[in-house]
């Protein structure tokens, strides 16, 4: 079979969402990857342009192209690819694998599905099928129904008996999902999930069960083995993706092991299983009576999770099965010597964490439940329980310093919230047990095993044993060295040994304070490999972990000064997400090329960066200082690059410069000078380049009279922030008092900095590498939205196509300015405010910035490989390419998330929200708006719009836009003050009426009748009543899958390009067709 | 808990601390990087006079289930009647147990059947050493107590004898049941409720003893601690039985390398033993593979079977054997633990072969 594939076809995941992070890039890679070793030739269909998949080299052509049934049909009829790959490209794929399948598209072109069989992912995609699988072999599933009407779900839930848990049926991540109680809480929760799906599920609620998942790999000879299992911390009712897990399984005996291993080997056998699946159960804590809670026929979260956790590379050996390989035919990748059909054995303990970012959201539900809303994880490796789980939490990057000695959490009943688990449960467990719960108070409310509560009740054991020594001793010299250990052992840091022993003082210093004791005292970690078979034969792999549970490391450091440190980026997060990834990959690749060894640092399970071969050592570990510290002490390398993961690396610049480490690059004392907001501002004046007023105030009669000056609308950005968002617009008085008394605590401690908020401006984007202060290499981008809507959010294009050449000369003017100035040596980027010619920065950045992927692959010069050789003090030439010259168009899209975050406000403001993004090549705006804006779930509409469209400006702005959706036939709705301007300017249209207002027709009936298809919602300020109302109808239009646009210009630039060209005027062009 | 050093022969120290019975021990150190099944290992016969050295951290975690024992007298969840391992070596014993089965703590059952064990030893370290100067003999010190020096003995001691029953005992009897003679160098309970639940009489009978005499369908040969070489007169009975009938035998570990022996194969020590749960094996000449649990540091040695002989399954890392059969008569053993008990359960269909061919 593998001798008649020449060419493939992957179907990637799209953008980054909740539900379907960056694990999709590292199964997508690891599959091109395998693919590419048997000199098959690779197509690659994914619009997300900042992964590594659709890299340079990766696949062999690509399309940054929506991965939807129409696109991918188009492109199987350009290339007539021999064989397809469905299944590593999560839910978003594999539901268009199925839907191209069920059209014979397939048959059609003569494109075979490798690995496992369509019918087989249908088996386990439509319940009724797999339950009735699973009954023909004798395994016992959740009960459940599947009904089309909400009376039938009402009758089936009463059945069933309350509690109950509906889920839409082909729906990503547990998407229209959650529990009911009663028939309340069932009628709300079954229309939502019909809006997704026209099958909903009500089944059996299994609270307090155990979780546990398999994940399980068949060849297409019948040989099946388990590559790892894992348990979650938290019982049954929270999503898995919610969830913190641990692999391998604590709690389960060697007969209750094999028992669900037997069975996974069962189901995948029956099912028909080729390359790899999760097995997911729910255990009773009772007996071992068990229940399959679902199974994925495809590489999914947890198998990324599972391949990081063991060092088996799941996603490369599901392609090669897919090829028609045996397991016995490959070997095992990471001691390249043994047999890849084997069960890794783990010699440690792994915690995954998910990474929450709630409190971005206005109005979310923060409880969590049976659908997904984390939007990123980390996972930390140990050789105690204790140790991994503190390393956990550390990682989530949310100030927290572990599962003690963090700042004291404000919750008025600790009873409920051990029982309503929320993003910050593990703290609440925290800070009951501080407060006395003993295990089994907490157990009876949380339904968490005994065993979990009972490995952090040692942690807070020895933080009561620091900080009873603390209050009766001064010297640490005097601390017993058993403490000490065991501290370490148990995954403290020496910052938080500081905190419990009641340090004095600049904490910073504490931690150095503690450091040096400790090594004096010869406790320091050891480093250790994950080689898949603990210790059994020897094996020459890279991936690494430290843990203070050993005496000795397992390499040898060879002190050449060759090595070269890049930290990594963490968990993703919003604000930081998988572009940061590709920039880390890219820096290693090229410190490769250039003959240094790499070595990363970085601990999210969902990246390329962290796959053990993308470079030559591997820390999977903490980029906290103490460990980046402990790492550096042992590689001694000739430097370390901070610039290439965001901003967690970047923090920490100025202390490592202080221990002399060597930074490769711009110096910290100009990463601080860019970053410290007084600092900058001064250099600013110093050199002439304007920015907008700002300052930093502490009291209200400050702010008025900052405001006097500068005048509405301003810039609100609270230092210490109570809820919501932590930055916010306000446009007059009121505004402004309602933000700061709900949000913020104005105080000489906690300054406010309000800055001028300068309306109908452009923002302008310059990415750029400079060596020794001169830039080398620049793209200028714009924003198509105006200044307010954060960056990061923004859809950019690039080149840009609407600015004045007098901007542009000015743009690279100061930035040359500051380039200079700051000597930069490396990545950086500016963010420019325009109105006219008048060019003020916003910030500077003196690292990569999100849109360095996109810039680089438009462009298609790669800033991180020049930038790499800046800071490795090699020579580079200027690339001889113009940004003006380029023929075509790049569209940056975001991705919003708003479905999975119940109630949250889906507006788009100052303060970032999306997820993802995407990036299309088109050859005017248009083609491009619309690939991207179809890649990031936006649908053309076909029957009515709704159009809400903000103040007089914005309503002025939309009015093209209107005409052209009514000539094109649209049927238009418009609320109060929206219908009479349209009317006033002849554009005809319904008015239809607020929820607040009496009136027929209203809004929401419109949407829930799906009358309409397509929902403009500009907000017009913060005014409560806007707020309410306008609040109701965007959560509707999320609610019930009606794509929103609340942003005028953006809602002007798709409109304007579904009306001027359709969707078959799209050209299929690959990538390297854009010349 | 009191401190503790483990010292090994080649001068290697480990400091931890005892969890379990506190006397000194010493015996031949071995590893297993099970991840589960510490009571199962424990109470394993084949670990008898060896400190069992568990990689995987987290010991402890759901304690010990009751100690029961069923009508036909053999432990329900247990491997034998008793712990036979000398010690238990781990790097984090988990004092706290949480399981709805458990009815102790590992170290209060440890301090019941005075079994030393010790936590807070680098176990991956201690693994690595081991793997690469083959196992050895090693002793656990009271740090507060250095004079107690114990001393023991592994090789050339006859802990087949030491583990095996001392008399036969019948189980499931019935005149109308097929008959099997299992002769016991240390077997494991799991080896003979894989039988029973066949529908098969079983007839344990010492590792020594003459069986050729009685009545029966077929011959088992289970695992065993220590030497092979020091059972030579089950290797005798073997031979004579063959001689007698073409009787379905079927070995399991210590039965592979008895067999092997009785039709003429050598045994050699293996550069990396095979001490794990995830041994991969290929059923010869097929394109069947399965995952093994298996403790073993011998194999039989591949040239030198006998013309009748041909390997079964073959180790998937080294390319050793994991069995053999004859050419021509149901005779066959897999040098792997079929039973399980603890570990993967992939294998136990050859219990099915072989009371098939009964």
């Amino acid at each position: 079979m593998k001798d008649e594939i020449k060419k493939v076809l992957l179907l990637g995941s799209g953008a980054l969402k909740i539900g379907e992070a960056g694990e999709f890039d590292y199964s997508g890679s690891q599959a091109l990857k395998a693919l590419k070793e048997e000199g098959i030739e690779t197509i690659l269909i994914n619009p997300n342009i900042a992964t590594v998949q659709t890299s340079e080299g990766v696949a062999d052509r690509i399309y940054f192209l929506p991965v939807t049934p129409y696109f991918v049909e188009k492109v199987i009829e350009k290339e007539r690819p021999d064989g397809v790959l469905l299944s590593f490209g999560g839910q978003t794929a594999l539901n268009c694998g199925v839907a191209l399948y069920k059209a014979g598209v397939f048959e059609k072109y003569n494109t075979c599905v490798l690995g496992t069989p369509v019918q087989a992912i249908m088996d386990t995609e439509d319940r009724e099928l797999f339950v009735k699988k699973l009954d023909e072999i004798d395994v016992k599933t959740i009960k459940s129904e599947a009904v089309e009407t909400i009376e039938d779900a009402r009758r089936a839930a009463k059945e069933l008996g309350y509690p109950v848990i509906i889920r839409a049926a082909y729906a990503l991540g547990g998407l229209g999902s959650g529990f009911c109680d009663n028939e309340e809480e069932l009628n709300v929760l079954a229309e939502k999930a019909f809006s997704f799906s026209p099958q909903v599920l009500v089944e059996k609620s299994l609270k307090g069960w155990k979780e546990v998942e398999y994940e399980v790999v068949r060849d297409r000879y019948d040989n099946c083995i388990t590559v790892c299992n894992m348990e979650n911390f938290d019982p049954l009712g929270i999503h898995t993706g919610e969830s913190i897990v641990i692999a391998p399984s604590q709690t389960l005996t060697n007969a209750e092991y094999h028992k669900l291993r037997e069975l996974a080997i069962r189901i995948i056998r029956h099912i028909g299983i080729v390359g790899e699946c999760n097995v997911q159960y729910a255990f009773d804590p009772e007996s071992e009576d068990y229940r399959v809670i679902e199974v994925n026929a495809r590489l999914s979260r947890s198998s990324a999770l599972a391949s990081k956790a063991t060092g088996y590379p799941l996603a490369f050996v599901a392609a090669k099965l897919g090829l028609g390989y045996g397991l016995f035919d490959l070997k095992n990748s990471v001691t390249k010597t043994t047999s890849a059909f084997f069960e890794p054995a783990l010699d440690y303990v792994v915690c995954k964490i998910p990474r929450w970012d709630l409190g971005k959201f206005h109005g979310v539900d923060r409880e969590l439940g049976s659908s997904m809303k984390s939007v990123g994880e980390v996972m930390a490796i140990g050789r105690t329980f204790e140790e991994a789980i503190q390393k956990g939490l550390r990682m989530i990057g949310q100030g927290m310093h572990g599962f003690v000695e963090n700042k004291e959490l404000v919750i008025a009943d600790v009873d409920k919230a051990l029982r309503e688990p929320t993003d910050k449960r593990i703290f609440v467990i925290s800070k009951a047990m501080r407060a006395g719960y003993t295990v089994d108070q907490i157990h009876e409310l949380t339904k968490i095993d005994k065993w979990f509560l009972q490995k952090l009740q040692n942690i807070m054991n020895t933080s009561k044993e620091l900080h009873e020594w603390g209050n009766n001793h001064k010297q640490m010299a005097d601390m017993p060295v058993d403490l000490l250990r065991k501290a370490k052992v148990q995954g403290f840091t020496d910052f938080q040994i500081a905190r419990a022993i009641g340090f004095d003082g600049d904490m910073e210093e504490g931690s150095l304070y503690v450091r040096t004791h400790r090594k004096q005292a010869g406790i320091l970690p050891v480093v250790k490999q994950i080689d898949t078979l603990a210790a059994e034969y020897p094996a020459q792999t890279n991936y690494l972990y430290l843990t203070y549970s050993g005496v000795a490391n397992d390499v040898k450091y060879q002190g050449d000064h060759k090595s070269i440190v890049v930290l990594g980026s963490g968990a993703y997060r919003i604000g930081s997400s998988v572009e940061f990834d590709w920039c880390g990959v890219q820096a290693l690749q090229t410190i490769r090329k250039e003959g240094y060894r790499s070595v990363m640092i970085n601990y999210n399970p969902e990246t390329v960066s962290t796959d053990y071969d993308m470079c030559d050592r591997l820390y999977f570990d903490e980029l906290t200082f103490e460990r980046v510290m402990d790492i550096l002490e042992l590689e001694n390398p000739h430097g370390v690059i901070v610039s290439t993961g965001g901003q967690i690396p970047n923090n920490l610049a100025l202390r490592l410069d202080g221990q002399g480490v060597n930074i490769l690059g711009t110096s910290a004392k100009s990463i601080d000078n860019a970053e410290d907001r007084d600092k900058f501002s001064a250099m600013l004046d110093r050199i002439g380049v304007d920015q907008p007023e700002w300052s930093a105030l502490t009291s209200m009669e400050d702010i008025n009279a900052f405001i006097d000056k500068v005048g509405f609308p301003v810039l609100v950005r609270p230092s210490y922030v109570l809820s919501g968002a932590a930055m916010n617009v306000c446009s007059n008085q009121e505004e402004l008092e309602r933000f700061l008394k709900l949000a913020a605590n104005v105080s000489k401690k906690h300054p406010v900095v309000v800055s001028q908020f300068i309306e109908h401006a452009k923002e302008v984007e310059m990415d750029a590498v400079a060596q020794n202060g001169e830039i080398v290499a620049y793209a200028i981008s714009e924003h198509i939205e105006y200044a307010g809507v954060h960056s990061g959010d923004a859809t950019i294009q690039f080149p840009p196509q609407k600015l004045y050449v007098e901007t542009v000369r000015r743009i690279k003017r100061i930035s040359r300015q500051i380039a200079k100035e700051l000597n930069i040596s490396g990545p950086f980027n500016i963010q420019y405010l325009a109105k006219d010619n008048d060019i003020k920065v916003i910030e500077c950045n003196l690292r990569a910035s999100r849109s360095f992927p996109f810039v680089s692959k438009v462009l298609k010069i790669n800033f991180i490989e020049l930038a790499t050789k800046v800071m490795l003090g090699l020579p580079v030439e200027k690339p001889n390419k113009n940004l003006f010259e380029l023929d075509y168009v790049g569209i940056k899209a975001s991705q919003f998330s708003f479905n999975r975050l119940q109630k949250a406000d889906p507006v788009l403001g100052v303060d970032m929200a999306s997820t993802g993004e995407v990036g299309c090549i088109g050859s005017d705006t248009s083609c491009a708006v619309l690939k991207a804006m179809l890649s990031v779930g936006y649908r053309i509409p076909e029957k009515g719009v709704l159009l809400s469209t903000g103040n007089a400006k914005q309503k002025a702005d939309t009015l093209n836009a209107a005409r052209m959706l009514q000539k094109k036939g649209y049927k238009l709705y418009a609320t109060g003050g929206s219908s009479k301007f349209l009317t006033e300017n002849g554009v005809e249209n319904t008015r239809v009426y607020w929820p607040s207002e009496e009136g027929q027709p209203q809004a929401l009936d419109m949407l829930h009748k799906k009358e309409i298809d397509m929902v403009v919602n500009i907000p017009k300020n913060l005014t409560a009543g806007e707020l309410d109302n306008g609040y109701k109808i965007r959560r509707a239009a999320i609610d019930l899958n009606i794509p929103l646009i609340t942003n005028a210009r953006l809602a002007s630039a798709f409109i304007n390009a579904f009306c001027t060209m359709t969707i078959d005027d799209i050209a299929i062009k690959s990538w390297e067709e854009y010349k | 808990m009191r401190n503790v050093t483990l010292i090994l022969d080649d001068g290697s120290r480990f400091s931890g601390k005892s969890f379990g019975y506190e006397k000194p021990v010493a015996g031949e150190v071995v590893f297993n990087t099970a991840m589960t099944g510490y009571p199962e290992s424990l109470t394993d016969p084949s670990y008898a006079g060896q400190l069992m050295t568990l990689t995987y951290p987290l010991v402890g975690n759901y304690g010990v289930p009751p100690f029961t024992v069923g009508p036909n007298g053999l432990a329900v969840l247990m491997e034998s009647e008793r712990i036979h391992a000398e010690a238990i070596i781990v790097s984090d014993y988990s004092e706290e147990y949480s399981h709805w089965n458990a009815k102790e703590s590992l170290a209060d059952w440890l301090k019941r059947e005075q079994v030393p064990g010790i936590t807070g030893i680098d176990t991956r370290e201690l693994t690595k050493v081991l793997r690469e100067h083959g196992v050895m003999m090693g002793k656990i010190v009271f740090d507060d107590d250095p004079d107690n020096q114990p001393e023991a003995r592994y090789e050339g001691i006859n802990y087949v004898d030491k583990v095996s029953c001392k008399e036969v005992i019948r189980y499931n009897e019935g005149a109308d049941k097929k008959k099997v003679v299992l002769v016991d160098c240390g077997v494991k309970t799991n080896i003979i409720r894989c039988l029973l639940k066949r529908g098969v009489e079983v007839i344990r009978v010492p590792w020594n003893y003459d069986f050729t005499g009685m009545e029966y369908d077929g011959l088992f040969i289970s695992n065993g601690p220590g030497d092979p070489d020091t059972c030579d007169e089950a290797v005798q009975n073997i031979r004579k039985a063959m001689a007698l009938s073409d009787k379905p035998i079927f070995g399991i570990c210590m039965g592979n390398q008895l067999l092997s022996k009785a039709g003429g194969a050598t045994i050699y020590k293996l550069k990396y033993g095979h001490r794990s749960h995830n041994q991969p094996v290929r059923m010869v000449g097929t394109e069947r593979c399965f995952i093994t649990s298996q403790n073993h540091g011998y194999a039989v040695d591949n040239n030198t079977l006998g013309n009748d002989w041909e390997p079964l399954f073959i180790n998937m890392n080294d390319g050793s054997n994991e069995g053999i059969r004859h050419k021509f008569k149901p005779w066959f053993s897999a040098q792997f633990h079929p039973e399980a008990a603890s570990g993967p359960t992939d294998t136990e269909f050859l219990f099915d072969e072989f009371v098939k061919l009964l």
